[in-house]
C-alpha cells in the first residue's frame, strides 16, 4: 500500500539533496571547526558558509545568525536568555497561550522564576489582536513573544502589525517563534521589527537536531548552554557541521520561489477544503480559502467533535495515510488541544481535533486520495456516533 | 505621472576637460556592474549626471550600494514629472510629506534649465512654495537656514523634484588612476589604506605576507576577509599570498636583533616591487603612519623605502590612529582587524627594535647572506599564491564538492 505522509507540520522529509549533502559532509569534514587545522578551519569555513546562507534569506546579517540544536533550543535560548538574563529588573513577558510547547511550557517554568507572564487572548482563529497586546503592555515589560505560524491550525498572527506597535517601547524584545513558518509565509527580517526569530531545519526538510535563533545586532543574551565560545559565546558546544550545512541547503531550497510554492500549496488547500466541506461531520479549525493572508498554506486542522482523535489517527494510518492529532509534541497526551480551547471552540471539538500538514511533494491526486479516505472513516464511524448518542 | 528616479552626480572628474567622456563611460559602467543585483533599473546619462529609473525597486538597498561606488560625490531621491505648473506642485507636495522627520521650515529652489516653460524660475519659486505651504499647514519659509531645501529642476526631458542630498565616497572612478600593490597586513591600518588607494581611482591588488606554521590558518583567513571587504568596494580583488617563512628565519638568524624589522620590510618591498612588475603596477601602497611604530619612524621609511624605486603611496601618512579606527568602522574592516591572530611581523619581534636604523649596518647585514638572500626572494615570488575575491566569492576555496552542498 502507498502511503501518503501528511504530517509535514511534525517534521518533514528530508530533501535527497539534502540527505547526498548530510552524508558527504559527515565523510569528509569530520573535525571539529574550531580545531587550529587546516581541517578545522575548512570545517569552519563551511559553517561560515552555512550562516551567511541563513543570513542572506533574511536579509540579516551572518551575526545575527546563532545556530541552535532546533526549534526548543532556540526558542528557549530567546525566553531564558533575556528574561534570567543576570541584573534583570523588568521581569514581565506577554505570551500567547496558542504557543508551541517549547514557548509555552518555557514562559510556564518562567513564572516559577519570579517572571510575571500575561497570556493574551486569541480569537476564534487562534489570532491574537494587537489592541491586547498594547494593552498588556506595562513599565516591567521585557519581552513580547509571539509565534510566526500555529503549528496546529496554521493560523498567522499580525506579527508585522506587532512589531510596528513595539517600535514605541525600546526596551521591550519582540520575539517570534518561526519554526512553522520559514519556507511557509514572508517575513521581513529588518522591517518589521523583530528581535528574536526561531527556526528548525526538520521543519523545512532539513535534518534533524539543527536549527538556528536569529537574535537582532546589538542584543546580548545570556548563554543557555554555557562552554566554549562557539556561537559568539551564546551557545557552546562542538558544531554539528553536516547538520548546519544540510540546514543552510534545505533553507535556500525551501526558500527560493517560496511565491510560487506557496500559491501551489494554497491550490492544494483550497482543494481539500472543499472536500472537507461536504462532509458535515469535520469541523474547519482556523481561516478557510477565504482568508488566505492569515493562514499558512501547508495546514489544515479539522475536528470531528466527539471522537477521539487517535482513533482517526489510527483508522487513516490503516489506510496508509499518516496525520497528527493536534501536534505531534503534545499528541500523547488525552487532554483536549489547549490552542482549540484557548480559541474557545469548546470542550468536545478541542478533544477531537487532527492536523493535516502537506508539502511539495503531494498532488491534486494524493489529496483527492486523503478527501476519499476521509469520507470513507467517517462513514464508518458516523453509525458508532449515534449508538453511543 | 511621477516617476522615481535617482539622480547620481559624478565628483572630481567633471573638472577633467578632455578624457571627460571616457571617464564618464567608466562611472556609468561601474554603477551599473555594482547594481547589477537590480534588473529593473534603467539608466539616463545627461552631462556629469547620471539618472537612475527604479521601477519598483527598493531605493533603500540601492542607496545603500551607491554610496560606496567611487567616483560618485552625492545622490539624490528625485521625482520626474511633466513639465507642467499642476504637476510639478504636486510632486513638490508628495517630496515634501515623505520627508522625514518631517520639517518645520524650508525653502525652494527652482532651476529652470529648459527656457521654453512659461514660468521663470523666480516665479515658479512662488508658484511651487505657495502650493506646498497652502497645503501643509505647521510649515514656514526660512530662506536662510531651512529644515529642508526642495529643489525643482526644470530639464528639457521633464522636471526633477527632490528634497534631500545624500553623501558618497566621492574620489575617482575605480582604475581611472592605474594600478597599484597593496601591503595587506591583516592589521587596521592596511585595509583603510587601501580603501583610501581606490577611492582616489587606484585599481590595487593586495600582497600579504604569512609565515606558516608560526602564523595561523586563521591569520590567512582574516586577510582573506579583509580583501573581500575591499572587493565589496573594487567589485573584485586579486590577493597574493607569499611565503615568508624560509626568508623571515634567516634574518632572524643574522645577528641583528634589533633589525630584523628593518631587514623584514625591505625584503617584503623587493618582493612587492618583483610583483608590481609582473602585474603592471606602478606604486606600493602601505598602511603607514609617521611614528605609529619602530619601522614607521622617519628614519625607518628612510631605509626601508631606499629598497624600492616604486612610489611608495601612504595615505595614512599624517593621519592619528583614531581618524584611522574611524575609517576602518565605516568601512567595515575594523571588527575583522581586531581579531588576535598574529601577523608575521608580530613573530620574533625585537624587545627594543631599532627606531633609526643605520642604511650602512643594514646593507651590510644584507651582504652577509649575499646571494641566499637573492634566492629566498625569487623563491618567495615563485612560490606566490594568488586568489581572486570578491565580497561572496574566492578562486581558491570551493571545491566541487562544495558548490554542491549549498
Amino acid at each position: 500500500m502507498e502511503t501518503l505522509y501528511f504530517d509535514h507540520c511534525a517534521s518533514a522529509p528530508m530533501h535527497g539533496k539534502v540527505i547526498q549533502t548530510v552524508s558527504e559532509v559527515m565523510k569528509l569534514h569530520f573535525a571539529n571547526a574550531a580545531a587550529l587545522h587546516q581541517a578545522g578551519a575548512e570545517a569552519m569555513k563551511l559553517v561560515d558558509r552555512a550562516r551567511a546562507g541563513i543570513a542572506a534569506g533574511f536579509g540579516a546579517k551572518p551575526e545575527e545568525v546563532v545556530l541552535t540544536s532546533g526549534g526548543t533550543e532556540s526558542n528557549n535560548l530567546a525566553l531564558k536568555g533575556w528574561l534570567l538574563r543576570p541584573g534583570r529588573t523588568r521581569k514581565h513577558l506577554i505570551t500567547t497561550p496558542v504557543e508551541h510547547a517549547s514557548v509555552y511550557r518555557t514562559a510556564e517554568q518562567l513564572e516559577e522564576a519570579g517572571v510575571e507572564v500575561t497570556w493574551l487572548p486569541v480569537d476564534e482563529y487562534g489570532r491574537v489582536r494587537v489592541e491586547d497586546v498594547a494593552a498588556a503592555i506595562r513599565p516591567e515589560t521585557a519581552m513580547v513573544s509571539v509565534m510566526h505560524v500555529n503549528n496546529e491550525i496554521g493560523t498567522v498572527q499580525p506579527i508585522r502589525e506587532i512589531g510596528q506597535l513595539l517600535r514605541d517601547y525600546p526596551q521591550i524584545r519582540f520575539h517570534v517563534d518561526g519554526v512553522q513558518a520559514i519556507g511557509k509565509v514572508p517575513l521581513l527580517w529588518n522591517e518589521w521589527g523583530i528581535d528574536l526569530y526561531s527556526g528548525s531545519a526538520h521543519k523545512f526538510q532539513g535534518p534533524k537536531g539543527t536549527g538556528f535563533l536569529l537574535v537582532k545586532e546589538g542584543l546580548a543574551l545570556a548563554p543557555l548552554l554555557t562552554g566554549g565560545s562557539q556561537e559568539f559565546g551564546i551557545r557552546g558546544g562542538t558544531h554539528n557541521v553536516p547538520g548546519i550545512v544540510g540546514m543552510a541547503q534545505a533553507f535556500r531550497l525551501a526558500t527560493e520561489g517560496m511565491q510560487e510554492r506557496r500559491e501551489r500549496m494554497f491550490r492544494l488547500r483550497r482543494r481539500l477544503l472543499a472536500i472537507i466541506s461536504d462532509i458535515p461531520e469535520l469541523k474547519l479549525n482556523g481561516y478557510g480559502a477565504e482568508e488566505e493572508e492569515r493562514t499558512a498554506p501547508h495546514v489544515v486542522n479539522v475536528s470531528y467533535p466527539g471522537m477521539r482523535p487517535e482513533v482517526l489517527v489510527h483508522m487513516l494510518e490503516q489506510e496508509g495515510i499518516l496525520i497528527s492529532t493536534q501536534s505531534a509534541c503534545s499528541s500523547k497526551s488525552l487532554k483536549p488541544s489547549r490552542v482549540l480551547l484557548a480559541m474557545g471552540l469548546g470542550e468536545e471539538r478541542g478533544s477531537g481535533s487532527i492536523r493535516i500538514s502537506f508539502g511539495d511533494e503531494h498532488t491534486e491526486r494524493d489529496i483527492d486520495a486523503l478527501g476519499e479516505r476521509l469520507r470513507l472513516m467517517v462513514e464508518k464511524l458516523k453509525p458508532l456516533e449515534r449508538s453511543r448518542g | 505621472m511621477n516617476d522615481d528616479w535617482v539622480l547620481v552626480r559624478f565628483g572630481e572628474l567633471t573638472i577633467k576637460g578632455r578624457n571627460r567622456g571616457r571617464f564618464e563611460d567608466m562611472m556609468v559602467r561601474q554603477v551599473k556592474r555594482t547594481l547589477a543585483a537590480f534588473p529593473a533599473l534603467t539608466y539616463q546619462k545627461t552631462y556629469g549626471r547620471l539618472y537612475i529609473r527604479l521601477n519598483g525597486e527598493d531605493y533603500n538597498r540601492i542607496a545603500d550600494r551607491l554610496k560606496d561606488v567611487f567616483g560618485i560625490v552625492s545622490f539624490s531621491r528625485v521625482l520626474r514629472c511633466e513639465n507642467d505648473l499642476q504637476e510639478i506642485r504636486a510632486a513638490a507636495l508628495q517630496v515634501m510629506r515623505e520627508v522625514d522627520p518631517a520639517p518645520r521650515t524650508f525653502k525652494v529652489t527652482v532651476k529652470r534649465v529648459w527656457k521654453p516653460f512659461p514660468h521663470d524660475s523666480q516665479e515658479m519659486n512662488h508658484l511651487v512654495g505657495a502650493h506646498v505651504l497652502r497645503n501643509t499647514p505647521e510649515l514656514k519659509v526660512d530662506v536662510r537656514k531651512p529644515d529642508t531645501e526642495l529643489k525643482v529642476e526644470i530639464q528639457p526631458e521633464g522636471t526633477y523634484v527632490y528634497a534631500g542630498v545624500q553623501q558618497a565616497a566621492g574620489g575617482f572612478p575605480l582604475g581611472m588612476n592605474g594600478k597599484a600593490m597593496l601591503l595587506l597586513s591583516g592589521g587596521i591600518d592596511s585595509p583603510v589604506a587601501g580603501w583610501m588607494a581606490m577611492r582616489k581611482g587606484l585599481e590595487v591588488e593586495a600582497v600579504h605576507f604569512h609565515s606558516y606554521p608560526f602564523t595561523s590558518e586563521q591569520a590567512k583567513e582574516k586577510v582573506v576577509t579583509l580583501a573581500q571587504r575591499l572587493a565589496y568596494y573594487a567589485g573584485s580583488i586579486k590577493l597574493h599570498l607569499v611565503s615568508f617563512t624560509d626568508l623571515q628565519t634567516k634574518l632572524a638568524q643574522t645577528g641583528h636583533e634589533h633589525l630584523i624589522i628593518t631587514l623584514m620590510r625591505r625584503s617584503m618591498l623587493r618582493i612587492t616591487q618583483k610583483l608590481a612588475e609582473q602585474r603592471g603596477a606602478l606604486a606600493i601602497v602601505t598602511g603607514d603612519s609617521l611614528g605609529q611604530v619602530a619601522s614607521q619612524t622617519l628614519g625607518s621609511m628612510h631605509v626601508i623605502g631606499r629598497e624600492t624605486t616604486l612610489p611608495l603611496l601612504r595615505p595614512l601618512v599624517m593621519m592619528d590612529k583614531l581618524e584611522i579606527i574611524r575609517i576602518a568602522e565605516k568601512i567595515g574592516t575594523f571588527e575583522t582587524s581586531i581579531l588576535p591572530y598574529e601577523d608575521c611581523c608580530t613573530l620574533f619581534v625585537p624587545k627594543s627594535p631599532a627606531t633609526n636604523p643605520n642604511l650602512r649596518i643594514v646593507e651590510k647585514a644584507e651582504d652577509q647572506l649575499g646571494e641566499e638572500l637573492d634566492r629566498l626572494v625569487e623563491q618567495a615570488v615563485a612560490t606566490v599564491e594568488t586568489i581572486e575575491l570578491t565580497a561572496e566569492s574566492r578562486s581558491d576555496a570551493p571545491a566541487p564538492a562544495e558548490e554542491r552542498w549549498f
